[in-house]
């Protein structure tokens, strides 16, 4: 299969690849999909007291459109609220990778990292 | 001087040897006779041409070269083989045994009987990838008239017993079929000792040009098939159409090739095969996928825990090699084959198959050996899966949200 050039690029040099400390302030983890689908997905974001993502890192178990985008939305999220990293769809993702059909659900399990991120920082406030 | 990429995939296809292809070419510009012209000496060269290959194809088998069909691929002799049989036999009984570790060829073909209402059982294998002989003796039945299993695997190139299938086949009177498109030129095969009745082989996977091919149709005793291709008569009414000279001189030398240079290759190319194996031993969490001793000695197939096998290709581009199989690669669906020797989908998912051939070197070798510890170590840092591993964590306990 042929790769598009942001793929390619994603995949050869990971944005933010790695882990928070578990103690660290303000670290939410989302991890989401299974092994046995071919992919699961670890995404921290690192949230200020003001509620703005400052720093996002991941691990990726996956194919190279899964590594490229997951990489892609931890330079996307920060800098953003985490409500306004929930308005990051799949398609952008999608569109911004030229991902062909069979690895939108790569982009989809993208979206969902930042999701299962985003509730899991809002349990650990309480909300 | 290393040439990049380097090819490890000759399970998926072999180049022709250039000895090959000098023989064919003469039979597509001066020698273009039709081998079923007998009226004139462009026929009649023909003709000679492809029986000499014929012969050769016989002999790297221990066959009577009248017990050999062309065809276009083992695809086609696999079809003609089971339909055939079945279609022909089919008042004696309408089941059929074969494995699921089978080449699609095989099992899409079953399934096509099973539309035209044979039952099929497909066989579990071993945990290492070899058919248990009391679960396939289990399965014949009286209306047994057919069974099927392949040589050699074309994913993890584990031997199948046929000696043994063989005689508990005759035994029943069952036709047993055989798929040997990856044993060629790997494996000694003597027909005249082996109770198989139908043998299908194709040229590419053994140095000879693609879209040519052969089945073997026993003539002691005698196996008979319905054709499935309809014309003028070819091959004794088995498989009409014009016979293709120059694929046909290019398998009978590349077999004539196979037959005079295995012992030597397959020694060579097996201590490459080992060189590579011990090269990857020092990596942590490595998996051979079917049995090492049961194996041919140009295929390792191994699972490398906790990396995806497409990201695996995708870092080791200067490798050509093959994740799952070339046929199914383009799906999501880890192999089928490995899920069948029962590893997990994990595991599945991590595989690489790395086949060895004519044109490889030790040199090409060591370089896989370094680039894999490279790419090894930066796709671990990458996965999630190898980080719970270190800090300690049982996968098999962790609830996935599943997708």
């Amino acid at each position: 299969m042929a790769y598009s050039v942001k793929v390619l690029d994603h995949y050869e040099n990971p944005r933010n690849v790695g882990s928070f400390g578990k103690e660290e302030e303000g670290v939410a983890t989302g991890m989401v999909g299974a092994p046995a689908c071919g992919d699961v997905m670890k995404l921290q974001i690192k949230v200020g007291k003001d509620g703005i993502i400052e720093d996002a890192k991941f691990k990726t178990y996956g194919c190279g459109s899964a590594i490229a985008s997951s990489s892609l939305v931890t330079e996307w999220v920060k800098g953003k609220s985490v409500d306004q990293a929930l308005d990051i769809k799949n398609t952008q993702i999608a569109e911004e990778l030229a991902l062909p059909p069979v690895k939108i659900h790569c982009s989809i399990l993208a979206e969902d990292a930042i999701k299962a991120a985003v509730a899991d920082y809002k349990k650990k406030r309480g909300e | 001087m290393l040439k990049l990429p380097i090819y490890l995939d000759y399970s998926a296809t072999t180049p022709v040897d250039p000895r090959v292809a000098e023989k064919m070419i003469p039979y597509l510009v001066e020698k273009f006779g039709n081998a079923a012209s007998r009226s004139h000496a462009f026929g009649w060269e023909s003709e000679a041409a492809v029986e000499e290959a014929r012969d050769e194809v016989a002999r790297l088998v221990n066959a009577d070269s009248k017990e050999i069909v062309w065809t276009s691929g083992a695809t086609e002799s696999n079809n003609l083989a089971l339909k055939g049989a079945a279609n022909f036999y089919s008042g004696k009984g309408k089941h059929v045994i074969t494995v699921k570790t089978e080449h699609k060829a095989v099992l899409d073909t079953c399934r096509e009987l099973e539309r035209q209402g044979f039952e099929v059982t497909y066989l579990d294998v071993l945990e290492n990838g070899l058919v248990d002989l009391d679960v396939f003796k289990a399965a014949l039945r009286p209306d047994t008239i057919l069974a099927s299993v392949m040589f050699v695997n074309n994913e993890i190139g584990v031997i199948q017993p046929i000696g043994e299938i063989g005689e508990i086949c005759r035994a029943k009177s069952v036709i047993f079929h055989v798929d040997a498109a990856q044993a060629t030129g790997k494996v000694d095969i003597d027909l005249n000792a082996l109770k198989v009745d139908l043998m299908s082989f194709s040229a590419h996977k053994t140095y000879g040009p693609k879209g040519i091919g052969a089945l073997y149709i026993r003539r002691k005793p005698r196996i008979r098939l319905e054709a499935q291709m309809h014309g003028g008569g070819h091959e004794r009414g088995f498989r009409s159409g014009t016979l293709a000279t120059h694929q046909i001189v290019g398998m009978g030398e590349a077999f004539r090739l196979a037959r005079e240079e295995m012992a030597v290759e397959n020694k060579r190319i097996g201590a490459l095969r080992d060189r590579l194996l011990k090269g990857l031993s020092d990596i942590d969490q490595v998996f051979i996928n079917g049995d090492m001793v049961h194996r041919v000695p140009h295929n390792l197939n191994i699972s490398f825990a906790y990396i995806e096998g497409e990201s695996m290709l995708m870092a080791i581009k200067n490798l050509a090699v093959s994740s799952g199989s070339a046929c199914t690669s383009a799906s999501l669906e880890p192999s089928y084959v490995l899920r069948a020797l029962g590893r997990d989908d994990e595991l599945a998912h991590s595989s690489i198959r790395f086949t060895l051939g004519r044109f490889n070197t030790e040199e090409e070798i060591d370089y896989a050996i370094k680039l894999l510890h490279e790419k090894i170590g930066k796709l671990r840092e990458l996965s999630p899966l190898w980080e719970m591993v270190q800090d300690g964590v049982d996968l098999s306990t962790v609830q996935w949200a599943a997708h």
